[in-house]
């Protein structure tokens, strides 16, 4: 078997008193999709946020166990966050794009992170970028207009595009089509396909289907455990666990 | 209940197939029946039914493609609609096994046969039997059943094999009973090919309940 490159090990998670993640293990692997699935609350975007430690922002949330992101204790006192969101980057529900040109929110991180200050290098890399998200040839001509111009599926690859613009080596995406109509949703699942060659990407999808279309590995949780996680080819035509099965025949949810 | 809807669909697909299966054992029986009262009016009926079981079949594929089309169905349906598809197959081989007898009935005449029928009508016994206990453990998901069903198999296959070889010893003797002789052999491979078929039922209920296919019981044809 592969060598994770994420890894949970008895993680728990508390929301103040509330038991959000208890006793996760989980591994996920390189150049792989691997979705979380679950009813709403089971935890799926909180384990997701763990992984680049998103859940600080909560107040009153208290981790115990151990997340290793390739082998390194991301947990530790000495991570430096900056540098974790630049190795793990994350795509949200909505399009979050910045109120400034589609250069400059492709620019954004690169000045954060000071990866680059040469203009030409932050072209190259913008129009990199801009390729491996198949928004060269729509955008080249215009990358000085307001990234709010574009349309939801735009925006959502360019905030694909401002991740990888880091050279991330994991991408999370929570829910990253619940605003996009079908077509989009679909565009943007091959844009994932393509992107695994590069990255190990984490999908939160409430989409079962998507799921099942796009993922290699699918974990099921339900109230903040990790019940199943198997090739999602095995999940959907015959699951071990009989939660998964009710959840995924709709049976709940 | 959220999945009313699909459970209402599911229940009326396996009504469908139970249907279906009355049919066919009927086709069997009925044509076991003119052999034995070489009635060819009645082959002729079961010539022409056989285009019921056929609709019946093309009936349950399409709505097993709409299940399929609209309701996305996982794991354990899908492996139900999947199994279903396959038995469906299974039984429409059966009932033109079944007509094949009929037509034999009408290809002997009223001629008299090369020797009595002695096992045949057993063997349809038998494999009657297996079909119709086989969709009921489809019904009950009873893969235990299913498993033994299969191994049934074995006692059809032996009395073929006596039929075969005592027909055989018919055309032997006098060659000029090979042509009447050859279409019992075709009868009787036609009830070893129903039971085989029911083997292959037996095996979808297993994958059904356990999820993997397994070969239970390998037929000796």
């Amino acid at each position: 078997m592969d060598k994770a490159v994420i890894e949970t090990i008895r993680l728990n998670l508390y929301y103040g008193d509330f038991l959000a993640l208890e006793e996760v293990n989980i591994r996920i692997h390189r150049h792989r999709i691997t979705a979380i699935i679950g009813p709403s609350g089971c935890g799926k975007s909180t384990l997701l946020r763990c992984f680049n430690r998103m859940n600080d922002l909560v107040e009153s949330t208290k981790v115990e166990g151990q997340i290793l992101i390739e082998g390194e204790d991301i947990l530790s006192d000495k991570m430096d966050l900056i540098s974790l969101r630049k190795k793990v980057g994350m795509v949200f529900q909505r399009p979050n794009v910045f109120n400034l040109s589609i250069y400059d929110n492709l620019r954004f991180g690169l000045r954060i992170h000071r990866m680059m200050s040469e203009k030409k290098k932050i072209d190259e890399a913008v129009q990199n970028a801009l390729e491996h998200v198949g928004l060269w040839d729509e955008l080249k001509d215009r990358l000085k207009k307001n990234a709010r111009t574009l349309s939801l599926e735009q925006q959502q690859r360019l905030c694909i595009a401002r991740v990888i613009i880091l050279k991330p080596d994991i991408v999370l995406l929570d829910e990253p089509c619940s605003t996009l109509d079908p077509v989009s949703t679909l565009k943007i699942e091959e844009l994932l396909r393509i992107l695994k060659r590069d990255y190990t990407i984490v999908i939160v999808t409430h989409n079962m289907q998507q799921a099942a279309r796009v993922s290699d590995e699918t974990a099921f949780m339900h109230l903040g455990k990790l019940i199943e996680f198997a090739g999602t080819a095995e999940i959907f035509s015959n699951p071990k666990e009989k939660l998964t099965e009710n959840y995924i025949s709709g049976r709940f949810g | 209940m959220i999945r009313e809807r699909f459970a209402n669909h599911i229940k009326k697909l396996e009504n469908e197939l139970a249907e279906m299966t009355a049919l066919v054992a009927s086709a069997i029986n009925r044509s076991m029946e003119a052999l034995k009262s070489r009635n060819i009016a009645d082959a002729k009926q079961i010539i022409e039914d056989d285009a019921i079981i056929n609709q019946k079949r093309q009936l349950i594929e399409d709505n097993c493609i709409y299940l399929i089309a609209t309701q996305q169905p996982v794991a354990g349906d899908l492996r139900e609609i999947i199994a279903i598809l396959n038995i469906i197959t299974d039984l429409e081989r059966m009932g033109d096994y079944a007509e094949g007898i009929a037509k034999i009935v009408v290809l002997l005449g009223k001629e008299p046969l090369v020797k009595p029928l002695d096992y045949i009508p057993k063997m349809a016994e038998l494999a009657v039997s297996m079909l119709n206990r086989s969709i009921e453990s489809f019904l009950k998901r009873d893969a235990k059943a299913a498993g033994a069903i299969c191994n049934e198999d074995d006692a059809v296959d032996a009395l073929y094999d006596k039929t075969y070889q005592e027909l055989i010893d018919c055309m032997i003797e006098d060659p000029s009973t090979i042509k009447k002789a050859t279409y019992l052999i075709w009868a009787a491979h036609n009830l070893e090919r129903i039971a085989d078929r029911t083997t292959n039922i037996c095996e979808r209920i297993v994958f059904l309940v356990t999820g993997s296919m397994q070969t239970i019981n390998v037929s000796k044809y």
